[in-house]
Formats: structure tokens, sequence, C-alpha cells
């Protein structure tokens, strides 16, 4: 009912937490103030693979500069695969996916979503060149065929730049996009999420290199697989602790059960490619940890957000403390 | 680009020059006795589709809250706080309806004249979208479909809608919501279509009690500042405006109330700050991590050759 209802710290757990003092708050019959959002898991996918595509563009462009060939064809082939699925899950989580374009017919800046589909279309078509690009050598040499065989390396090159230039903006835009909500957790977390998501991208493009690549040519791809996993886990931290209230939702529940397996996984995956670099096997089990973990990382930073919306205290404890009335 | 913060004149900040006074309403809680009057009327002139029939268990409420397909929602709170003086106010407007007639229920036992036997006040409110200074659901409505009315009202166009779904959690109130079947967001219009033709929105034309008061936005503001003088003398000293001020954190709300308890009691935020506030903030943090993505490229690729 109207009741007050203590709202405070749920479940017991390691000392390393933030103290958040219990607060009594009042709601109408307990049922949500701000909707929660509308989004299914496709949406967490999409962070996903939107960020293994930005990862692999870096590590492709890289490559490409530094003449390691395979390195740069895996990175590209995983750029494209990593764009169709993200094309895919943004397009079925509209409730009207036939519209999808009418999006491309506004540029608004107020709204992330806007700028980001503008930013996402420029990075497919420039990654998906310098994927094409990786047929050249199956292409005849002769005609009008070989021509256009011999124009596409440097097309590839060409579109490979223009998309590691548009991978940082890619990383990272979605970060925006989710935090420029009411949804209590989010919102809160607005400074921390570019960094989640910016460590998270770099982790899994640097995994994809890892386990698509040789040894011998995957170390770029290594030293960034670790240095993402290292702030994605030192970001998400902050997520999980230095927001009070807010970063409860993070902890708890299904939330808590994905995050706390991301950093399990990405803390392995990043040791083990930190050991594994002479072995194949142990760089690509390293690789795969790394992808899960942020894959996980993904999908419990949005289980937080649902959280935080669906329970009235994240919306109004912390307004009361702004406004001095708790 | 429109402003995103501070009291501004959101028709005129949108782009209309020569344009109408803002118009808006103001919701009068002290009065409302809870008909759901408001409710029908806004389906029926809307079309708006049935919820299906839920009984909630809330005491009158089956409604729930605002939605795709609840435009208006009354929301009933039963108080062991009898507040006398709210309480006369109260009897005074159902006075002014049978409600015998619309079916509902007295806020005091039958038969029962002065202040004595009152263990339980009712408080009732028609909730509705607050058409917001600062609209959180039209600045990040990626297609154009969210748009801003030479009245100063925010409206979906829904025939470019795309089902996004973005303005749903953009919304500090948790009014505008996603239909199930169609896939397209809906919320209320302010009636665009009526108050177009000069006429009175369906809620508040329907209102018995004039609880709901729609007018221009300005003049309902003064109307609601002597309201809260004359309840304050009456003894009613808890009545207090709610999204009325320009300086809040949606640059005040189109739609305002006056209300007999916290916010929160009703189901409203105690402290509304539209998102996209902190938007240039954001993308300044995204641009750091950009940054950082990016030199880490490059370390990482310069820092050994082949
Ligand atoms: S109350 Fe919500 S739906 Fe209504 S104008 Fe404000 S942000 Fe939009
Ligand atoms: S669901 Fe429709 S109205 Fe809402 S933000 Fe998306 S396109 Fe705009």
């Amino acid at each position: 009912m109207t009741d007050r209802v203590r709202a405070g710290r749920r479940g017991g757990g390691k000392g390393d937490r933030v103290m958040v003092p219990p607060a009594e708050f009042r709601s109408y019959y307990g049922r949500p103030i701000v909707k929660k959002p509308v989004w299914t898991h496709d949406i967490a996918a999409y962070f996903f693979t939107g960020g293994l595509a930005a990862g692999s563009a870096l590590v492709a462009a890289g490559a490409d500069l530094t003449g390691r060939a395979a390195l740069r064809t895996t990175a590209r082939l995983t750029g494209l695969g990593a764009i169709l699925a993200s094309t895919y899950f943004l397009v079925v989580d509209l409730g009207r996916p036939s519209r999808f374009l009418n999006m491309l017919r506004v540029a608004k800046p107020t709204s992330p979503m806007s700028m980001g589909t503008w930013i996402f279309s420029g990075f497919s078509a420039a990654a998906g060149l310098a994927a094409v690009a990786e047929a050249a050598p199956l292409l005849p040499r002769r005609g009008a065929v070989g021509l256009a065989a011999r124009a596409l390396p440097v097309a590839g090159r060409a579109g490979g730049l223009a998309a590691a230039a548009l991978a940082p903006a890619m990383a990272t835009y979605t970060a925006v996009l989710i935090s420029d909500t009411a949804t209590p957790s989010w919102h809160a977390a607005y400074p921390r999420m570019p960094f989640v998501f910016a460590g998270s991208a770099l982790a899994s493009g640097g995994a994809a290199g890892m386990i698509g690549a040789p040894t011998a040519q995957a170390g770029p791809a290594r030293t960034l697989a670790v240095a993402g996993a290292a702030l994605e886990l030192a970001a998400t931290h902050g997520v999980e602790h230095r927001m009070g209230l807010l970063s409860e939702p993070y902890r708890t529940g299904r939330a808590g059960t994905l995050l706390r397996a991301a950093r399990v996984l990405t803390a392995a995956g990043a040791v083990g490619a930190l050991l594994g670099s002479r072995s194949r096997t142990v760089s690509a089990l390293a690789g795969g940890a790394l992808l899960a973990g942020s894959l996980a990382t993904r999908l419990g930073v949005f289980e937080a957000g649902k959280a935080s919306a669906e329970d009235p205290k994240y919306t109004v404890v912390p307004q009361r403390e702004r406004l001095g009335t708790l | 680009m429109n402003s995103l913060f501070g009291p501004i004149d959101p028709a005129k900040d949108a782009g209309y020059t020569d344009a109408p006074p803002r118009m808006g309403f103001f919701t009068d809680t002290s009065v409302c006795i809870g008909c759901k009057a408001c409710e029908v009327a806004c389906k029926e002139w809307n079309a708006v589709p049935d919820d299906g029939f839920d009984l909630l268990g809330m005491s009158y409420d089956n409604t729930g809250g605002l939605s795709a397909n609840s435009w208006r929602h009354v929301a009933f709170i039963e108080q062991a706080a009898p507040s006398p003086a709210a309480m006369d106010v109260l009897r005074e407007a159902e006075a002014t309806v049978s409600t015998q007639f619309l079916g509902m229920p007295s806020s005091t036992l039958p038969g029962t004249e002065g202040r004595e036997g009152r263990d339980l006040r009712w408080l009732m409110m028609s909730n509705v979208c607050k058409h917001c200074t600062h609209a959180g659901c039209l600045d990040v409505c990626p297609t154009g479909s969210l748009f801003r009315t030479e009245y100063g009202t925010v409206v979906v166009q829904e025939d470019i809608c795309n089902g996004c779904g973005y303005c749903v959690a953009a919304c500090p109130y948790g009014v505008i919501d996603r239909r199930e079947d169609d896939g397209r967001a809906w919320k209320c219009t302010l009636c665009y279509d009526r108050i177009g033709e000069g006429m009175t929105p369906a809620c508040a034309q329907a209102c018995p009690t004039q609880s709901i008061q729609y007018g221009e936005l300005d003049e309902l503001r003064e109307r609601a500042a002597q309201r809260v003088e004359v309840l304050h003398q009456r003894g009613v000293t808890e009545a207090k405006l709610y999204g009325h001020d320009p300086d809040d954190g949606v640059g005040g709300d189109g739609a305002f109330f006056l209300l007999l308890d916290e916010p929160e009691v009703y189901g409203l935020p105690p402290d509304p700050v539209v998102t996209t506030r902190d938007l240039p903030s954001m993308w300044k943090h995204a641009g750091v991590a950009a940054l950082g993505m990016a030199a880490a490229a490059v370390v990482a690729f310069l820092g050994r050759r082949p």
C-alpha cells in the first residue's frame, strides 16, 4: 500500500560494498513510477555485436597498416558478421520493423538513437566494403572483373580506415543511448557506462583476433584484448559500487548473476591471453572467455536497468535525497 | 536544436512564430470524486482500445496506471490519516453531483453529517501526460514522430512512429507506452483535434466537479495558486502544487496538479528531471572513452612492429 517501506541494501554479501543507508519511501501500491524499457535481450545482443564490430574494425585497420594479413582478414570478416547480426537485432526490436528507414529520414542531435543510426550506417558501409575487399584474391585477374579485383584492396583499405575512425563512436554511442533515459540505474551510470562499453568492445574485438589469427600475428589483438578487459572490469566495478542505492540493481537478481559471471569470464580471459601468447589453443580459449564475458556484461547492464525501473524505490529515494526530504 | 533545460516557452523554442498561448490542464485533486468519467470520455473520444478487465485489488483502481491504452488514470489511495478539512472540501464536491447516479461510493458513511466517524481519508487523482516543457520523450524520438504543437503540447504522429520504444524509457513520469499489438507509442494528445477547433479536451469536458480544468497555462497557474491559498485558509494545510514551477527539472509541466500528499503517494516522481539535461555531459564522457579506445589501438600496433 502506501505505507512506508524500508529501502536499503538487499541480500548479504562481500565487504567491499558501499554502504547505502536504509531509507524509507512511499509509493502507490508499490507500483513502478517510470516504465521499464520495452526492449528485449535483442538490444543487449546488439550492444555486444556492435561493440565486437567496432573492436574488430580497429584491429583490422591496425593489421592492414602493419602488414598482418591473416589478422586483417579475420578481423574484417568478424566485423562483417557482427554487422549483419547487429542489423538483425536492431530491426527486430522495433515495434514496426518495416519502418526502420523512418530513422534515416531525420538527423536529430537530441536523440542518441538518431545519431547512432547514422553512426551505425556509415560504419557498416565502410566496414562492409573492407570485408568485401577480402574477396579480391578469389576473383579472376583478367578482364573487367580483374580490374575491379585489383582496385579492391585499395578500396578495402580506405573502407577499413574509415570504419576504424568511426569505431570508437560506434562502440560508445550505445552507452549514451541507454544513459539518456529515465531508467534510474542507467541514467545514473552515464559518466561510467561509455568506459564499460569501450572496454567491452576492445576486449571482444581483440578476442576475435586472438581466435582467428595465428599467434605470430595476433600480438596487438592480444594487447587490445587485455587492455579492454582491464577497462571493462574497472569501469563495471565503479558501476556496481560507486552509485549508492542505484548500484544495487547491478549486484542483485539476474543482473548480479550475469555481471558476476562476466567478471569471472573476463578476468580468466585476460589472464589466458597474457599467459597463452604462444599457444593457439590457449589463445582461442581465452578469446572465447572474453567474448562470453563481454556478452554477459551487456546482458547484465540491460537487466540492471530493467530492475531499477520496476521498483519505485530507485525512482523515489534518490530524488528524495536530492530534495533533501527523505 | 531545441534547448535542453530551464524555463522556456516550448512552442517558440520549437520554432513557432505567432504561436497561440500555451494550453494545459490544472487537475485539482481536492475535488476529485473518483468517478472516472475522464477515463471513459478519453477512451470514447480518442477511440482508445480497452485494456482488458483486471481486478487489481487496489481500492477502486482497476486501471493500474497510464499506458498506451489508458491516457487518463484515476488513482485511489485510502489512508488511515483523516484530514477533516480536506474531507469537508471533498464532501462539498460530492454534493454537487449525484454520486448515486454514477454508482460511486460516498467518501463517508451514508447519513453522516458532521466531522465525526471519519477515520479514513480517500485521495483520488486523475493522472495524465504532463506535456512537459522539456519532454524527454520528444527529445529522444529518432523519427520525429513526437512533435511539439503550436499550443506547446506534445503529440505522437502514429503514422511515423516505428515503435523503437525510446520514448517509453525516457519519460520521467512513466506515461508514454508502446501498444502490444500495433507496436507503436501512444499517449494523451491533450485532444489536439478538439483544441484546434476551440473545444475543451474530452476529459475536462466530462469532469463533473471541475477537478480537471483546461485553459491557458498562465491563467491556470494563477488560478491554482489562488486555490491553494483558499484551501490553506480552510485548514487543508497539506494542499500543494506539483508540476507548476517553470524552474523545476522539466521546465514545468503543461499539465500540473494540486495534491494533498507527497507526489510518490500518487505514483508521481518527487523530483523529475528531463534526462536530456545531462546529454551534453554524456557525449563528453563518451568522447573521452572513444579517444581512449583509439589511443589504445594506436599503441597496441605501434608498440610492436612485426
Ligand atoms: S510526461 Fe512523459 S510522455 Fe508526457 S510529455 Fe512529458 S516526457 Fe513526454
Ligand atoms: S516509439 Fe515512436 S514515438 Fe517513441 S521514440 Fe520511437 S519512433 Fe518516436
